[in-house]
């Protein structure tokens, strides 16, 4: 049995079992990485060196027979948005080019008291602003299913290198749907958790009342698991929630009986792919036919959830953002008149269009005479659109929607008009904005050959609920086994 | 609002954002965030009286801890990025005029 394209389970069980070591593993992968990735260019480091260390190092505790950790071994890529400390984190752009970060992000310290293997860092939309992979400073990431598309974003990285075979897991962050857009367009599991539940510690902040960060996987498992090893409390994030996290893996392969799955009736507007839609009913049928009840909800403030988004996430970017200074860390300009201009030239010469586009947006947003028109009215409509979550779980256990309107973009097919990229976001932003977990499982693929997310959302802190509906669906259907050929 | 966005507004945005921007920034900035901005007027047609502003999605205020002290960053890592330092403080442009 091949390394690459293995679950996580499967490549544990042969840890496990001694017929594979993580040092053949972790270089197995690391070749598919130097073959595939001048192509899929998912990496903006590989961490090589230190990798096969830590995974001679975890053979030598296995054949010692010493307690490892619930990923002794296993590889996972992390987005470049998560500080690794004494490894480059740039954030994709330039204004961290050479940035190296002191500490671990909490989820980066829990993979390695998981014993994972980190392998690489991988691109990522500049400072997470994005839905392409595109805006990075430094490579555009490209669909391992159509190399001439996009693998989303802003994540894009870490779905395109599970996509590809070159990691088994990797993870994400998502403010407004950046783990859960390019999971459907890869074709790859990636869940975003509630908000809460996983500490942003260490994540360079976007919108800090929407980031969270979620596992990608080539299977429903795989996510589970890596779920519960970066899920829980950390008091170095006030917003980090003080609850216990259930054992994703040991219940994700229980079915639900009884599962109600909402769909809305909002989500079916124009500018919905017909191939999409197609593949959103035939996994409705699914369900049906393994017992669940399809139940129409209504979320009357659907429309309004990018409006929102685009005003609340720029906001609290323009803030988050104002810490690039030229001072402490990051890009400094070469010539500048003064203080003030030493500021300003550096943060013009360091952020790219996309990134100054959202500072702007969010500065004039919260700049007198404008906030409460826009910061604070978006504000108020945030909590319609909670209030409608709300009412509808009383009656469901999970919604599915697609995961995007529309099949991953042609390269290059946005940059004149940000607003078509942000309209793509529909069905991922709520979740942010209301905090909620929200899940992408494949679904199929258009005619064309490009992969389908079908996208199932869940109650606050209901993950465990989530993935186990997602499992379902997935052993239901063919679709997790499909790989993509490079 | 639906204010029309010009080039001298986006000027004075682009001073409280301390960016430095191109005449061509400032000129794709007005079409771009003009659209942006003509779009998120949509919001004025949902009827917000009396809801409260929703800041988080966890609605937590006030998160305790114990006062104590806890190890930190040595010096030396905090100062390692720095763009200019001396070892022992960030260097910055001077920002007091010689008398």
């Amino acid at each position: 049995m091949s390394i690459i394209g293995a679950t996580t389970g499967e490549l544990l069980s042969r840890l496990e079992r001694g017929e594979l070591t993580s040092v053949e593993l972790t270089t197995a992968y690391l070749d598919r990485i130097a073959q595939q990735d001048d192509r899929v260019a998912a990496f903006l480091t590989v961490n090589g060196d230190e990798a096969l260390q830590q995974a001679a190092d975890v053979d030598r505790r296995r054949q010692a027979k010493q307690p490892l950790g619930a990923l002794a071994g296993i590889p996972v890529a992390v987005k470049d948005v998560l500080c690794t400390k004494g490894l480059k984190t740039t954030c994709a752009s330039r204004m961290l080019a050479n940035f190296i970060p002191p500490y671990d992000a909490h989820v980066v310290t829990q993979l390695r008291n998981a014993d994972a293997i980190l392998i690489g860092k991988t691109n990522m939309d500049e400072f997470a602003m994005g839905s392409t992979t595109e805006t990075s400073a430094f490579k555009t990431t490209r669909n391992p299913w159509d190399l001439g598309r996009t693998a989303g974003g802003s994540s894009g990285g870490s779905a395109a290198a599970v996509a590809a075979g070159m990691s088994p897991l990797a993870l994400g962050t998502d403010t407004g749907g950046s783990i859960r857009q390019p999971a459907g367009f890869c074709s790859v599991v990636g869940m975003k958790p509630t908000y809460g539940r996983v500490s942003r510690f260490g994540m360079v902040a976007y919108g800090s009342s929407l980031d969270q960060i979620g596992p990608f996987a080539n299977d429903v498992n795989g996510a589970a698991l890596l779920a519960q090893v970066i899920a829980g409390h950390d008091c170095r994030d006030s917003t980090s929630v003080n609850a216990p996290v259930p054992a994703y893996s040991q219940t994700v392969n229980q079915p639900l009986a009884g599962l109600r799955v909402g769909i809305a009736k909002e989500h079916f507007v124009e500018g919905l792919n017909p191939e999409v839609e197609q593949a959103l009913r035939a996994a409705l049928q699914v369900y049906k036919s393994l017992g669940a009840e399809i139940k129409e909800v209504s979320l009357p403030h659907t429309s309004y959830g990018v409006a929102v988004y685009y005003l609340i996430a720029p906001s609290e970017a323009s803030s988050n953002l104002a810490r690039y200074d030229g001072v402490h860390y990051g890009h400094r300009a070469a010539q500048f008149s003064n203080m003030i201009d030493m500021y300003a030239t550096s943060r013009g010469e360091g952020f790219g269009s996309e990134v100054k586009r959202r500072i702007m947006l969010g500065t004039y947003a919260l700049s007198a005479g404008y906030y409460d028109a826009y910061y604070l009215k978006a504000l108020k409509v945030r909590r319609l659109i909670r209030q409608d979550y709300d009412k509808a779980f009383e009656q469901i256990d999970v919604l599915a929607s697609p995961a995007s309107p529309n099949p991953p973009s042609k390269i290059g097919e946005y940059s004149a008009n940000p607003l078509a990229m942000y309209l793509e976001d529909i069905y991922t932003i709520g979740a942010n904005l209301a905090g909620l977990p929200g899940i992408s499982v494949p679904a199929g693929f258009t005619e064309a050959g490009l992969p389908v997310g079908l996208q199932l959302l869940a109650a606050p802190f209901e993950e465990e609920k989530l993935l186990r509906a997602a499992r379902m669906y997935e052993q239901a259907t063919q679709w997790q086994g499909k790989r993509a050929t490079l | 609002m639906a204010e029309i966005l010009d080039a001298e507004k986006v000027r004075k945005v682009a001073v409280l954002a301390r960016l430095k921007l191109s005449d061509a920034e400032v000129a794709d900035y007005v079409t771009k965030l003009g659209n942006v901005l003509k779009y998120v007027d949509t919001l004025n047609e949902v009827d917000t009286e009396g809801v409260e502003p929703m800041v988080h999605a966890v609605e937590l205020s006030n998160v305790f801890r114990a006062d104590e002290v806890q190890p930190s960053l040595p010096r030396a890592a905090a100062l390692q990025n720095a763009p200019k330092t001396d070892g022992t403080f960030f260097l910055v442009p001077q920002i007091l005029e010689d008398k």
